[in-house]
């Protein structure tokens, strides 16, 4: 049977025509792209061949950048509501999308200049070209401000030193978005694949996001010219592109949380112990109906989100709010669901250990949970517990 | 080329149908509907055929107000104009050939698409209707499809085998699965088909023939059970026909 997603509050009233359009063409995408191809690559730990240049083709990159940029020009529902799909597919497929959508493209249409608009987001949007984004250094992880990597100007242009970890797509990026220490101040700056000085290799031995990949950074002497600096300065710049991504990641775990749930919900009623379907046991129904309930829950954060997010009133809390809640729902929920699953939770004829392993990552990148927490304690008592 | 595709509006087939309260239609609360997926087909030969020929791909539906949904899907997907006919709204097959005869004889095409039947009522009826109604060739279940200088040759899947017939244009194909295989709507697309016109008509005069004066869900179909080749399976096998089915 196919998915038909999981809509317990009618909450699709509450879209418009061309958000449900697009919402089912980013599924039927998935079904017919992603889902035959996923579980093998997330055995052998590569990122799906040919993949990335289809979700451009489909107009999955650049969707709420505008059409003169060759961006699709959409709402931020229409963004997440993709997420959602995506990642119904593969957490590691749509954090390729995320990091593209609003990690680089975002950037440089905020503060890039027209050149960089011109040269760098059309190719992104087709997926000619895959971009990355350099925040988290070895040692600076929640505390990006601490980093280490540093720019210094020179004639013509940067000189850029340091490294970083854990970025999706570095090494297969053509641009990478590089945040670096200038006089002090974060800076944004763009590198381009091949500078001189300037390497990506993978990191191997994840456990996660195996289908999605994941390198360092070394920047050793890198020269950038004068017109590569975005014109943004401190940590609002790198802050303000992961409040987009992060805002993604809230609908993208809704997906992967529907998909653990359809698969409990169909096992739970095939599945005969005792003679009788396991969903008619109460402990079972329980389990269901958490993840049911919290699903809800999560949509119409996300939902109301989005539109916040449309008329430029969303704040980063409310969008911590969101990824934290949204993404620990749904790695319980893929723990329950391997619960119901029994021994058949843990084999990959079944999507529940791939989604539970790849949540555990997206519960900790862009923001842990627990800084989340701390940003939303900060918000509502005033006082900062992470300083 | 002039073509014109004809698409009505379904549940998802995904979606558990449960009967309304009057007893005879479809309780659409909370229903999701979509294209009619044979429909889909339709659309998306009509395209390929624009593609290489060039002219003009029409969607039309038979439908109210809620039915803007799968005109503006058909928009994303790319055809250039749709029409939407307000009519009945629980219509029967003869009322749908009869508007869609309608809108036909206005539009004038050189192909009309279908689907081969709606995955909602399954009457399979209205391709050959309105063939009857417009005087045209009508090929039905239609799995390839070649048209050359007018010439139209399809080929048909029939019992074991396939048939091959060829007709002359103008003329009405209902689609079969394994005709193409239906793209699904780029987000650009979506977005640039929001702003296209949808063009609204009045039902011409016909009515429905038949009524629905009755609809039920069909038996909940009982669950397999698989037995091994143990002793005590063999036992079970041999209690369950004696005393389940009681067959010996």
């Amino acid at each position: 049977m196919s998915f038909n997603g999981v809509d317990y509050y009618n909450i699709d009233d509450l879209f418009s025509e061309d958000e449900l359009i697009v919402r089912r063409s980013v599924r039927d995408f998935v079904e017919n792209e992603v889902l035959p191809v996923i579980e093998k690559h997330f055995r052998d730990g590569t990122f799906p061949e040919g993949l990335n240049r289809k979700m451009g083709e489909q107009g999955l990159y650049g969707i709420t950048t505008s059409p003169d940029y060759g961006g699709v020009g959409a709402n931020h529902t229409v963004y997440g509501l993709a997420m959602l799909e995506l990642e119904r597919g593969d957490s590691g497929v749509r954090s390729f999308a995320s990091v593209q959508n609003s990690l680089v493209m975002y950037p440089i249409e905020a503060y890039g200049n027209e050149q960089s608009k011109r040269k760098w987001l059309p190719k992104l949007a087709t997926g000619e070209a895959i971009g990355c984004f350099g925040l988290t250094e070895p040692d600076y992880g929640s505390d990006p401000g601490g980093m280490i990597t540093n720019a210094r100007k020179i004639g013509g242009g940067y000189l850029l030193n340091g490294a970083k970890m854990w970025i999706t797509n570095g090494s297969v990026a053509d641009v990478s978005v590089v945040w670096a220490k200038l006089d002090g101040t974060v800076h944004g700056f763009l590198v381009e694949k091949g500078t001189k000085g300037f390497s990506a290799p993978e990191m191997r031995g994840k456990y996660s996001l195996r289908a999605s990949v994941t390198s360092e950074l070394i920047l050793n002497d890198v020269e950038v010219p004068e017109e590569n600096i975005l014109s943004i300065a401190g940590l609002k710049g790198p802050l303000s592109c992961l409040t987009k991504a992060r805002y993604g990641i809230a609908w993208g775990a809704i997906g992967a949380a529907m998909a653990v749930y359809d698969s409990a919900l169909e096992y739970s009623k095939s599945r005969i112990q005792f003679g009788k379907p396991i969903a008619s046991f109460q402990l079972v129904q329980e389990k269901l109906v958490w993840m049911l309930n919290e699903i809800t829950k999560a949509q119409l954060i996300a939902y109301r989100l989005g539109r916040l997010m449309d008329e430029g009133k969303a704040t980063p809390q409310q969008v911590s709010l969101a990824k934290r809640n949204n993404v620990s729902i749904a790695l319980e929920a893929s723990r329950y669901a391997r619960e119901i699953h029994g021994a058949n939770g843990i084999i990959s004829e079944y999507p529940i250990m791939r989604h539970s392993a790849n949540l555990e990552s997206v519960k900790t990148y862009e923001g842990t949970h627990d800084i989340h927490t701390l940003i939303l304690g900060n918000d509502i008592t005033g006082i900062q517990a992470f300083k | 080329m002039n073509i014109l595709v004809c698409i009505s509006r379904v549940p998802d087939t995904a979606t558990k149908v449960v009967i309304g309260s009057d007893g005879n239609s479809i309780d659409s609360q909370g229903v999701k509907f979509i294209v009619n997926p044979y429909d889909e087909l339709a659309i998306e030969e009509g395209l390929r055929l624009r593609e290489k020929n060039g002219g003009v791909v029409t969607a039309v539906t038979i439908g109210t107000d809620k039915s803007t949904d799968v005109l503006r899907t058909a928009l994303a997907m790319g055809v250039d104009k749709v029409i939407l006919v307000k009519g009945e709204e629980n219509p029967d097959s003869f009322y749908v050939a009869e508007n869609l005869a309608a809108v036909a004889k206005d539009e004038n095409p050189d192909l009309i698409l279908l689907g081969r039947q709606s995955v909602d009522f399954d009457s399979l009826q209205i391709p050959s209707a309105l063939g009857e109604i417009l005087g045209m060739p009508s090929i039905s279940v239609v799995s390839k499809l070649t048209i050359e200088d007018g010439k139209v040759t399809a080929e048909r899947d029939i019992e074991g085998g396939c048939e091959i017939v060829e007709a002359s244009l103008p003329c009405i194909i209902s689609a079969q699965k394994g005709l193409n295989e239906p793209r699904y709507p780029k987000l650009p697309d979506i977005m640039k088909s929001r702003s296209k016109p949808i063009d609204q008509r009045d039902a011409a005069a016909a009515a429905s023939r038949t009524s629905i004066i009755g609809m039920e869900i069909p038996l909940k179909q009982r669950a397999g059970k698989i037995l091994t080749d143990s002793d005590d399976d063999i036992n079970e096998l041999v209690r369950m026909l004696h005393e389940d089915a009681k067959v010996i």
